[in-house]
């Protein structure tokens, strides 16, 4: 491991570049957004290269005790946020691309706004301090604020109100359980609390309050309002942002607070995830299937999938949160891309409504091909990333509860309702519309765009290895460390033939195991 | 008597310093503003090297009726630099209108304020107290020509002197039933079965001081006077004082009711979540932005108070920090208030006016959104820190459910926040054209308070933390 402080240097460039935004012009700002997204891209590979796969639980740490005074700037990562941070440095470039031509007023500060955001995001995934991250996940609120506010739609202003303040009463609980923690535990060391025993009935507290929070950024059904609302209204980058990355902070809260810090409360509190989940996965499917409103129809189908990754999380084993993170990176792409195919057509057309298009195949093959694929992911086609994920979660949840993975599979089908009905009438059907014809298939910047995320999709699909291999270990960690308040099944599996291969021993046998899983399930 | 006199330097050196600009506007007319402005200002910059020269000294001076310690030290550096940048800002605001006494009133107000947070004995309590108001009325009505400024003075007054009343009437109780006016044997008295006397005197001696930090239900006058006030008057009216109440109620639930914790407690309670949720709720349909930073001030010293309520020394260790970073706060949002000029040179102060401000003034905008965040209180601007602290003592304090009832209270204070930043960033532009003309002593007092309050003022928390330990600590 070289001695660069990478992390630092992460959040250090877009901050940088993005008080640069503010002064160089709006030409140049855009080009100055870009080559510090890309730079930042390169140097989070170069850190996922140099990642130990199963060497120390936390790398690259970066510690300045008494900075700040009674808490610490600490950095550091384990597989779970590596993945996560090259997720957003994968993202943020695209995400300007897809801004490049579309917004027109006010470049320099909405290219400040969002290299604001990657630092955010950055900093969330990368904080080992309680209130550092605190810090991050709250500030993610500004820029976003501004983001719908300023270059949004047309009812932009309530919506940027909504997802301001409705995220802020979540988050503000999860304080008060912060500082009950650091008053309890005596740290704000995130791997110290991970592993500190807090009393049972204090963790329930706790565990409610930051439930609050986690469950309003996921968002979980019924607190997900405001995301219909942050997506409809969003420029289309800052929905791919916010779909892409910002809700993964919600589920990364679950992984990393939640689970290891409260272990009792979450074996005790189950219940209320996996209702919460199943009416997630029922309901906003059936709504998405009738919405008009092409983003709305992505926004609930984002929901449904989140609830896939709260139910795959709370199934405390291996597979089912392997495949919840999995589910997480590959909505990531996925709900991503979506966004940016509504946002090429809806920059030749300046409408969401699914009526106004119709037979896009004749005329743009190339991104109704595209389109496809993503639509493919979305409901999980093997081969494509979705598969993986949702294959692996269910598969975990059946383990905890057939019940929770009978009805979370239901959304699946219901998935692919929806999906393809938008894709029938946005792709397929006659071409007659006049100002439908007109449209121009994909240019250059938007090839630029599809290909990596097409390829990273495809890759995830077919290799999925090389995603969960940097967080095994961790999920194993977490996996032992929910081990003793686990709950009893419903489900009864007992291993196949092979008794050896068996991967009921939660602990250390599983990460061999794992990816005998994996690799078969292709 | 004369060692004591040695340690009241501060004191002294505003007293003669007010009297000599005083004498200096007498015989050289309002002509020589220039000149009085510099004089207060080296006044207050030498009391201020006075304070720090006194840093460490914990005694008591005057048979006990004033304190030289560093809590009372914290807070006056904080007063005398509020006050300072009011008498910094004036000369432009006023243009012609400026008049010797401004800057005398000041000093002599600070000097009041000094007193206030020094006192340790009831009497001089209210000597401070009342130096303070009376020269606090007669700045609010400083713009003689200006009929919401008359107005503004006499409702101050009139409900000043009611405040005063009842403060005096506590003070009375507390007198006869503990037989002492100091501190120290009032809270001796305290230690002991509490009488309804002690009580009904606890009681009227915080309603008295809570008239002065502006708390829900004595708050009515706030947002009138704010408003009618001349603009660099408010900003000292939101700062100083504030500052010196603050000081003065803690030192007096401390020090002099510490032992009836169980009885003041609750009535900070109260008086905490009132001025929060109030504070809140009547900003909302506020036009005018003098009111609405009223009703933001009011807000504030509800979180204050709830640093108070947990009585301990991390909750007054919290009331100090949130006090100093309120202050550059309020002042950094009047300062911007103050670049805000039409084309006719009038003020602008009407919220719908500042529609679009970020098209036009792009680096005001910027500083004003750093301070609306920062009063709300989201990170990763410096204002989160004192809020974190306040409900830290309270959780430590085990008073979990002020806590949780507090920061929910606050997202209803951050809706006519981020409202602000609707108006100057997601509207239209107003039809006001604003004056483009820049200040350089103003411009870079914004700038200083904008950039400290961003994530720079992180790193000052070591330092901070340290004095306003030194500061908390005497008290317990």
């Amino acid at each position: 491991m070289s001695g660069l402080p990478f992390l630092s240097l992460l959040l250090a460039i877009p901050a940088v570049a993005a008080i640069a935004c503010l002064y160089v012009g709006e030409r140049n700002a855009k080009f100055v957004a870009l080559g510090a997204s890309l730079l930042n891209l390169v140097l989070s590979l170069v850190m996922w290269s140099q990642f130990e796969i199963g060497g120390a639980q936390w790398q690259f740490q970066e510690l300045h005790k008494g900075l700040f005074g009674p808490f610490d700037y600490a950095l550091g990562i384990d597989g779970l946020a590596l993945l996560l941070i090259v997720l957003s440095t994968f993202l943020m470039p695209l995400c300007i691309l897809a801004s490049w031509e579309s917004i027109t007023k006010r470049v320099g500060l909405y290219m400040a706004m969002f290299l604001a955001m990657e630092v955010v995001m950055i900093g969330v995934f990368a904080a080992q301090d309680l209130l550092l991250f605190y810090i991050f996940f709250e500030a993610g609120l500004i820029p976003m604020y501004f983001i719908i506010g300023i270059w949004g739609g047309a009812n932009r202003k309530y919506a940027a109100f909504k997802f301001f303040l409705y995220t802020l009463l979540g988050s503000v609980l999860m304080l008060i359980a912060m500082i009950a923690m650091i008053a309890e535990a005596g740290t704000t060391d995130i791997p110290t609390l991970m592993s500190y025993n807090f009393p049972v009935e204090m963790q329930t507290w706790l565990w409610l309050a930051f439930f609050a929070s986690l469950a309003v950024k996921m968002p979980m059904w019924p607190v997900h309002t405001w995301l219909p609302d942050a997506h409809v209204q969003a420029p289309t980058a800052g929905s791919m942002i916010l779909a892409g990355v910002l809700l993964k902070m919600g589920g990364y809260g679950f992984v990393r607070f939640m689970m290891p810090m409260f272990p009792d409360a979450s074996a005790q509190l189950m219940w209320i995830v996996f209702a919460l989940s199943m009416v997630a996965v029922v309901y906003t499917s059936l709504v998405a299937l009738v919405q008009s409103d092409m983003k709305k129809l992505i926004a609930y189908s984002s929901v449904a999938h989140m609830a896939i990754v709260t139910a795959g999380l709370f199934a405390f084993n291996q597979q089912g949160i392997e495949g919840a993170m999995i589910v997480m990176l590959s909505h990531g792409v996925v709900s991503a891309a979506l966004f940016f195919c509504v946002g090429v057509i809806y920059d030749r057309l300046h409408t969401r409504e699914i009526d106004r298009y119709g037979g896009l195949a004749v005329n743009m093959p190339a991104y109704a091909l595209f389109f496809m694929l993503f639509t493919m992911a979305s409901i999980g086609l093997p081969g494509t990333s979705g598969f993986v994920g949702e294959f692996l979660s269910i598969a975990g949840i059946y383990e905890a509860s057939s019940w929770v993975a009978f009805v979370c599979t239901t959304g699946i089908i219901l998935g692919a309702a929806y999906m393809l009905y938008l894709y029938r009438r946005i792709v397929f059907g006659e071409l007659t519309k006049d100002d439908v014809k007109a449209m121009p298939d994909l240019n250059p910047r938007e090839w630029a765009i599809m290909v990596p995320l097409a390829a990273v999709a495809l890759w995830m699909g077919v290799y999925p290895e090389s995603f969960l291999a940097p967080m095994r270990g961790d999920v194993t960690t977490v996996v032992a460390r929910l081990a003793p308040a686990k709950p009893a099944s419903d489900a009864h599996v007992s291993a196949g033939k092979p008794k050896a291969a068996a991967d009921h021993g939660e602990g250390h046998e599983a990460p061999a195991g794992e990816a005998h899983h994996a690799g078969g399930s292709q | 008597m004369t060692a004591d006199l040695a340690l009241i330097w501060p004191e002294l050196i505003l007293t003669i310093g007010g009297l000599v600009t005083l004498m200096l506007g007498t015989f050289l007319g309002d002509r020589q503003v220039g000149l009085y402005q510099l004089a207060a200002l080296l006044t207050l910059a030498a009391a201020a090297v006075a304070v720090v020269a006194l840093f460490g000294v914990n005694a008591s001076v005057f048979s006990n009726t004033l304190a030289v310690d560093n809590f009372g030290g914290f807070a006056k550096l904080v007063i005398y630099g509020a006050s300072a940048v009011s008498i910094l800002i004036a000369p432009r605001f006023f243009a012609g209108g400026m008049r010797a006494e401004y800057p005398v009133l000041i000093l002599f107000a600070a000097l009041g304020m000094g007193i206030m947070a020094s006192s340790r004995d009831l009497m001089t309590l209210y000597v401070g107290l009342e130096l303070n108001s009376l020269a606090a009325y007669v700045l609010a009505s400083f713009m003689r020509s200006d009929d919401r400024s008359s107005e503004a003075g006499l409702k101050y007054f009139v409900l000043g002197a009611l405040a005063s009343g009842m403060l005096l009437y506590g003070i009375s109780l507390l007198y006869g039933f503990s037989g002492t006016t100091d501190f120290a044997g009032i809270a001796a008295a305290m230690g002991g079965k509490l009488n309804p006397g002690l009580i009904f005197g606890i009681v009227f001696v915080l309603a008295g001081l809570a008239f002065k930090v502006s708390a829900v239900p004595f708050h009515m006058w706030t947002p009138d006077v704010y408003e009618g006030a001349p603009t660099p008057v408010t900003a000292f009216f939101a700062s100083a004082p504030k500052v010196a109440a603050m000081a003065l109620m803690t030192r007096v639930a401390i020090d002099a009711m510490g032992p009836a914790i169980g009885a003041w407690q609750q009535i900070i309670i109260f008086l905490a979540l009132a001025s929060i949720i109030l504070g809140a709720v009547g900003a909302i349909g506020q036009k005018n932005i003098k009111r609405l930073l009223a009703y933001s001030s009011i807000n504030n010293v509800g979180f204050m108070l709830i640093g108070l309520a947990a009585g301990t020394q991390a909750g007054v260790q919290a009331v100090l920090t949130y006090l100093l970073v309120y202050v550059v706060t309020t002042v950094g949002a009047f300062l911007v208030l103050l670049q805000l000029r039409d084309a006719d040179g009038n003020y602008v102060e009407s919220i719908p006016a500042l529609a679009g401000l970020s098209q036009r003034r792009p680096g005001l905008a910027a500083a004003m959104a750093v301070f609306m965040l920062s009063l709300a209180g989201i990170p990763p601007l410096f204002g989160f820190w004192p809020k974190l602290l306040v409900f830290q003592a309270a959780v430590n304090a085990n008073l979990v459910p002020l806590a949780v009832a507090g920061i929910v209270a606050s997202v209803i204070g951050a809706f006519y926040y981020i409202a602000i930043i609707k108006t100057m960033y997601f509207d239209d532009k107003s039809e006001v054209e604003i004056d483009g003309s820049r200040n350089i002593v103003e411009g870079s007092i914004i700038t200083v308070s904008a950039l400290w309050l961003s994530i720079v003022g992180y790193l000052f928390i070591p330092m901070l933390t340290v004095a306003s330990a030194a500061a908390a600590s005497v008290l317990f």
